[in-house]
């Protein structure tokens, strides 16, 4: 390319004074963005629509399919699995509020007093994922089983009862309740909410938290004005990490909870696998969708206004 | 903070180790109320370790720190009335300028805190910007509201750590005067830490100079640079010739020294070492190049010069002694005298202008922090 403008240049043009300016455009930007565009084509902006389209069309797989626009379908879903929805995203929610507990002293003491000790509880935290995701959920089968340690200490302290009042079981046992679908929830997205914080209060600078110290502000006023504000990016994005993918999981419900815990991830599955009832399937894929997208926007709205920029 | 403590800084026997080492060694030092007092010292001498322990960042290992008639040794960082003016500024990035300068009058519970907060800020002529965010400021801005910030509160101590470091050169010079001018206005207590010993002479009325965790002397700048009482202090603040001289007479008010066979006096109130080993210090400045001839009592030695170097206000000559021993001297620009590279000179200076250290210490000491810290700004 060097070499063709180097050539078109007239040669009469006097070669010190005026060189003409060459406006080269530089391409490569684009050219680095053409892997991910065409995967992001390929396996999402296809698919998408192939499943918007599938959501529209009536008929059986035995019959064949055709597009009818049959917007019913969403609503006699919607009709149907709302309770679902509604579980899903309280059973999301209360994970996602139990990991920020959990994660928030943790990635504390981690990014800001482990010292040496950093890497190896970075290591920790990430060790669960050299195990599937099936085999851990799994685990929580034998914690949470009736003839466990986990159990006997729950009912000795009555621990039981009080999950019990709360309804978040509904017998003496642990397994196969809200409870367990919780607890299977808030450890397995646990790491998604303890990586973001950590990388966000690795970077707080030590001084101002001696500076609000200095400026007379005793440590829990430290923490409320100046590290919980500051740490609100890594909240946020930690939050998010936890909250999306678990209002979809599927797993933990299946595995830890009973038929009536269902989440909405489980009923997309069974009526694409077992139902095979691809239009609802479909029409449920989309309104989760949208249902998260409305929540994430709101919720990053109002985070973002208060004390982010 | 019921109670107020106002009253003279006190560290009583300060001591800070760490695992194997010795950050600040056993101080004593009281620092009156109202002063401006300044910690010199090259980098690692125990200065900021000493400010951090005063404002209650770091805990003594041993010792005990006062203000007025209060011990506040035990007592936590926000308990102290003692503000700091950290090197890095560490403002809130997150509140605008207003709320970083009333962040420590509202956990006062202080009634009118928007009103003092802005007149703070009036004080550093940054009143127009409170409404913006540490982050579009720039370093000189960010120094005034930190200084603000911590000014507003009026504390018994105000401790600024290195304030001026990451500024440049002229802003630096602007801000020392502007400094100095709001310490005498709002009357408080200032201990300011730095290894900038011409902004330590320009600021304070007072300066400790630190080494290796000790004190080594504690004056007045004028005191500092006229009578050094270690060679440490005589060669880290400003440059210093020191030759080895014996006592030879210690007569009425004058003592007479051998240097290398050359006969040279010294007031007996500049001779505080009771040795008869000692350095004879002399300035580069307090050096000139002088004729042959005996006029009066000035102490003479005569040498080649092997350097000079014209800088406009003054010519730096080095004068090589017949022992081989190197000497500065810095002759004003006054159009008197000048000599060339090679020549034999004579050099002269008042027997006042000397000063007389113990011979037991390193001739050398402090020289090369000096350098060191030049070369860094």
């Amino acid at each position: 390319m060097v070499g063709q403008v180097a050539t078109a240049a007239p040669p009469a043009a006097p070669p010190v004074v005026q060189r003409p300016r060459r406006v080269r455009r530089n391409y490569t930007p684009y050219l680095l963005l053409l892997p991910g565009l065409a995967w992001l084509i390929v396996f999402f902006v296809v698919p998408m629509l192939s499943l918007g389209s599938q959501s529209l069309q009536t008929g059986s797989v035995e019959s064949g399919y055709s597009q009818t626009w049959h917007f019913q379908t969403y609503v006699d879903a919607l009709s149907q699995f709302w309770p679902h929805f509604l579980r899903s995203i309280a059973f999301a929610g209360t994970a996602t509020v139990f990991t920020l507990l959990l994660a928030y002293p943790l990635a504390y003491f981690m990014a800001q007093k482990a010292g040496k000790w950093k890497n190896i509880l970075l290591v920790l935290v990430i060790a669960p994922f050299f195990t599937s995701f099936l085999i851990r959920t799994l685990a929580w089968q034998t914690i949470l089983t009736d003839n466990g340690p986990v159990v006997a200490l729950a009912r000795s302290t009555h621990v039981t009862n009080v999950l019990q009042w709360l309804q978040l079981t509904s017998n003496d046992s642990l397994m196969n309740s809200r409870f367990a679908v919780i607890c299977g929830l808030t450890y397995n997205f646990l790491p998604f909410m303890i990586l973001p914080l950590y990388a966000n209060l690795e970077r707080l600078d030590h001084s101002l938290i001696e500076a609000a110290g200095d400026l007379y502000a005793t440590p829990i006023q430290t923490f409320w004005k100046v590290t919980w504000p500051l740490s609100l990016p890594g909240v946020v994005g930690g939050t998010l990490l936890t909250f999306i993918p678990a209002a979809g999981d599927f797993i933990n419900s299946r595995l830890l909870g009973n038929t009536s815990t269902v989440m909405i991830g489980q009923v997309i599955d069974s009526e694409f696998l077992q139902v095979q009832d691809y239009a609802v399937a479909a029409a449920l894929s989309f309104v989760l969708m949208a249902v998260i997208v409305v929540i994430v926007a709101l919720y990053v709205r109002r985070a973002g206004t208060e004390e982010l920029v | 903070m019921t109670e107020k403590t106002s009253g003279d800084l006190k560290l009583k026997g300060v001591t800070k180790r760490y695992d194997t080492f010795t950050a600040v060694d056993d101080l004593d030092l009281v620092i009156p109320r109202g002063s401006f007092f300044a910690l010199l010292g090259p980098s690692g001498c125990g200065k900021t370790t000493t400010l951090r322990m005063v404002a209650g960042l770091d805990q003594p290992t041993i010792g005990q720190i006062w203000i007025g008639e209060q011990d506040i040794t035990d007592t936590r960082a926000y308990q102290r009335n003692v503000n700091t003016v950290f090197q890095s500024y560490a403002l809130f990035p997150h509140l605008s300028i207003l709320e970083n300068v009333t962040f420590g009058l509202r956990r006062r519970k202080v009634a009118d805190y928007e009103k003092q907060a802005m007149e703070a800020l009036e004080l550093v002529q940054l009143g127009h910007i409170a409404k913006k965010k540490p982050g579009q400021l720039s370093g000189g801005m960010q120094q005034r509201v930190a200084l603000a910030r911590a000014i507003v509160n009026r504390p018994d101590v105000l401790l600024l750590d290195e304030p001026l470091g990451a500024l440049d050169l002229k802003l630096r010079r602007q801000m020392q005067i502007e400094l100095k001018q709001i310490q005498s206005e709002v009357g408080l207590t200032f201990v300011h830490v730095t290894h900038d010993q011409e902004e330590a002479m320009t600021m304070a009325d007072t300066i400790a100079v630190m080494n290796a965790g000790r004190l080594e002397q504690v004056a007045d700048p004028a005191t500092l640079y006229e009578c050094p009482t270690s060679t440490f202090v005589a060669n880290f603040l400003g440059q210093s010739n020191l030759l080895k001289a014996t006592v030879r007479a210690r007569t009425g008010t004058v003592a007479e020294l051998d240097v290398h066979g050359v006969k040279l006096r010294l007031p007996m109130d500049r001779l505080k070492a009771t040795t008869t080993e000692l350095w004879l210090g002399v300035r580069p400045e307090k050096l000139r190049l002088v004729g042959p001839s005996k006029d009066g009592d000035g102490n003479r030695l005569t040498g080649v010069v092997v350097d000079a170097s014209f800088t406009g206000l003054a010519t730096n000559y080095l004068v090589k002694l017949p022992w081989g021993q190197e000497l500065m001297v810095v002759q004003q620009n006054d159009g008197t005298r000048s000599a060339a590279r090679g020549t034999q000179v004579t050099l002269g200076w008042a027997p006042e202008h000397g000063f007389a250290l113990n011979a037991s210490q390193d001739a050398h000491a402090g020289a090369q922090d000096q350098a060191d810290d030049s070369e860094a700004i």
